[in-house]
């Protein structure tokens, strides 16, 4: 019997042909879909954490309430001290120090005077410790449009934007000027070591990365470090292990009233993440629920004008004795091998768009101009072992989903009123 | 011959509901069929041949009376049972053939057998003999729309005798055929009735079909208005082609 739904299918091209396109179309976008915003989502967790929140983050109480702000006087001091203890304690993690700050930046001319002023926001991170995790992070050797990575004390990177707007090039020098720990006036000389694009507009307009032990001594922060971040191993965030640790380590500091004592933080309690995380888990979900309701009501119709063409064969095979619900059965049959077929040329069809698309990616660079968010400008598919089965749930639930809704039309007529169809 | 009574209708009345009114299709129709009859209900448009011959299939119901068919009650019978009685025991051959266009020749006569179990071979085997006594063995591979009209109503025969029916029902089987055509299938069905024993009901206006039947039903306004043996029908051996 499945050989000759199987034939049927395949003979009568007005039968198949719309809904395995129909079909087809909907894996296909299902797919890509899915793809796209996972890989937007994923790039963009990914790159939220690696430049701001990490996996999960320790800062001082104080400076946590207010973290935003970058502010350094509240920073957490003898950092190595703690970071030791953060290995041993979670040895799973690679734990770094940081220090954010904001500052104003002036570019001399030649006799030394201002040429151009810009505030900045900063990255001190550690270029220099041989094998420093922190290069990879970044993706600097990916990044670095001009000169090199800083190597030794007084060099730092900045951002391609920045260095057009102010003409600025590598061996340049420049001053920075911040705020000391104590609330003092600090500045310190730099020389642009090279000229990084991230591929972030909010990253790319203004940003300097130095080392941190450079901008210890210029902010006057010996020893103190503003956040220390802690990173899976496997590069990948896991909530339900962050969590725990996240709660085992505040434990520890529950009877210290200190404001300056330590707390962690999750990735997912940081400025948006939650949304995205939640949003990147339910995706799946979501798409699966859009694409099943849209297909369905245009398959159900497409079966019903089907199934108006054919009231002269269920006529048939209504005499030639089989039994009508055996007739819808048959229809959803029909359903999930047409379902399938559709789902199977869609998902190839989505997977190669999806792969063009993350191999390639999309420059939405104009479209992100005044984004505040960090996201990459050129957006990347990914392509994940559910793209390779998430189409099917909606290509075959609402092919038959459709079948059987249009095939109620026929389960509903008496007998006698369908054979009655068959007289010409 | 000695044939057993196969068919018994009973004080059988059908009725429509036509908005307020009813409409009386048949009224208190009282017959037997017996094994190997060639029998035609004839009678003008509208009276009543078709809703007849559609409660002998079991496609339909009777409002009052009862048909009761190989011993069962057609009003009794559940939609599974009377989907069995068809499959097993009924042909139908209709007035436009109603050959499912998608497939083959072979294919379409198959079809009966796929409701009924039997092994590839064996419906190999039955399709074959079928599209032999029909005469189309060599089309068995075709389209029904690579056919003529005559070779279709032929493979709607074979489709009906394929799984070897007690009873075949045909409605006006000769109504889209030439005169020759006409005279071939109703041949060929009288040949299969001869050598199958099997019980043939048409409904028919048709003179040339008329001919060949043993027993000729009029009936008008849904009455039976006279019921005539035919003692010298023609059989196939009288007509030459
Ligand atoms: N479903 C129905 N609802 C209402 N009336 C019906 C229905 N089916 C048949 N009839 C009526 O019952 C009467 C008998 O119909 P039937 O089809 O049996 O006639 P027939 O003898 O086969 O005619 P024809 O030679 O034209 O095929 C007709 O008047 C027809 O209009
Ligand atoms: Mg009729």
């Amino acid at each position: 019997m499945i050989k000759f739904l199987f034939k049927g299918i395949m003979n009568d091209r007005s039968r198949s042909l719309l809904p395995i396109i129909v079909v087809a179309l909907g894996v296909a976008l299902t797919v890509l879909l899915h793809g796209w915003i996972t890989g937007v989502l994923g790039d963009s967790i990914a790159m939220n954490a690696s430049f701001n929140s990490g996996h999960l983050k320790v800062m001082s109480r104080a400076y946590a309430k207010d973290d935003v702000q970058m502010p350094n006087d509240l920073a957490l001091l003898e950092a190595d001290t703690l970071v030791n203890k953060l290995k041993s304690d979670y040895p799973g993690l690679d734990w770094v120090q940081r220090i954010r700050f904001g500052g104003l930046i002036d570019f001399p001319d030649e006799k030394g005077e201002t040429r151009a002023q810009g505030p900045v926001v900063g990255w001190a991170v550690d270029l220099f410790t041989p094998g420093s995790t922190e290069i990879d992070r970044f993706n600097l050797k990916g990044s670095i449009l001009d000169g090199k990575i800083p190597t030794k004390p007084g060099e730092s990177l900045i951002t391609s934007d920045f260095a057009t707007k102010f003409k600025v090039k590598t061996g340049d020098t420049f001053t920075l000027f911040g705020t000391t720990m104590d609330g003092g006036m600090a500045f310190r000389n730099f020389t642009v070591a090279g000229i990084v694009r991230f591929g972030s507009s909010v990253l790319d307009r203004g940003a300097i990365i130095a080392d941190i032990s450079d901008i210890r001594k210029a902010l006057g922060m010996e020893g103190a470090a503003g956040e220390i971040l802690g990173y899976f191993d496997n590069g990948v965030y896991d909530d339900r292990t962050a969590t725990v640790l996240m709660n085992d380590f505040n434990e520890k500091y529950v009877a210290d009233k200190d404001e300056y004592a330590p707390q962690m933080i999750r990735l997912r309690d940081q400025g948006g993440m939650a949304e995205y995380l939640d949003i990147s888990n339910a995706m799946g979900g979501i798409m699966v629920f859009i694409f099943v309701m849209a297909m369905s009501v245009v398959l159900w119709n497409a079966g019903l004008l089907g199934g108006l063409r054919r009231y002269n064969e269920f006529g048939v095979r209504l005499a030639l004795g089989e039994e009508k619900k055996h007739i819808y059965l048959t229809l959803i049959y029909e359903g999930l091998l047409i379902g399938s077929i559709g789902s199977v040329a869609g998902t190839m069809v989505g997977l190669a768009a999806s792969y063009y698309l993350q191999v390639v990616g999309l420059d939405m660079g104009d479209m992100m101009q005044q984004s505040t968010l960090m996201m990459p400008t050129i957006v990347k598919t990914r392509i994940t072992p559910t793209a390779f089965y998430i189409g099917f749930i909606p290509g075959v639930f609402s092919m038959v989903l459709g079948n059987a809704l249009a095939g109620i039309a026929i389960y509903k007529r008496s007998t006698a009123q369908l054979f009655k169809e068959l007289e010409v | 011959m000695q044939n057993s009574e196969i068919i018994k209708i009973e004080n059988l009345t059908k009725r429509y509901h036509m908005g307020e009114n009813d409409f009386t299709a048949l009224r208190n129709i009282n017959l037997t069929f017996s094994k190997g009859e060639f029998t035609g209900l004839v009678g003008p448009s509208g009276s009543g041949k078709t809703t007849l011959l559609n409660i002998i299939g079991s496609l339909d119901n009777p409002t009052e009376g009862n048909a009761i068919v190989l011993g069962n009650s057609v009003s009794e019978l559940t939609h599974k049972q009377s989907a069995v009685l068809r499959n097993y025991h009924i042909g139908f051959i209709f007035q436009t053939y109603n050959l499912l266009s998608v497939y083959t020749v072979f294919d379409n006569v198959e079809f009966a057998l796929l409701l009924q179990k039997h092994t590839v071979a064996e419906r190999q085997k039955m399709v074959m003999e079928a599209l032999d006594w029909v005469g189309l063995a060599d089309k068995a591979q075709s389209k029904p729309a690579q056919l003529s009209g005559g070779e279709c109503q032929r493979v709607s025969i074979a489709r009906a005798m394929v799984k070897r029916p007690e009873i075949v029902l045909a409605d006006e089987p000769s109504a889209n055929l030439d005169a020759a055509n006409s005279h071939h299938i109703i041949q060929t069905m009288k040949k299969l009735n001869r050598e199958l024993n099997t019980t043939f009901i048409f409904a028919t206006h048709d003179e040339k079909v008329m001919q060949y039947l043993d027993r000729i039903i009029h009936l008008k306004d849904g009455r039976i208005e006279k019921d005539l043996i035919m003692p010298d029908s023609k059989t196939e051996s009288h007509v030459s082609l």
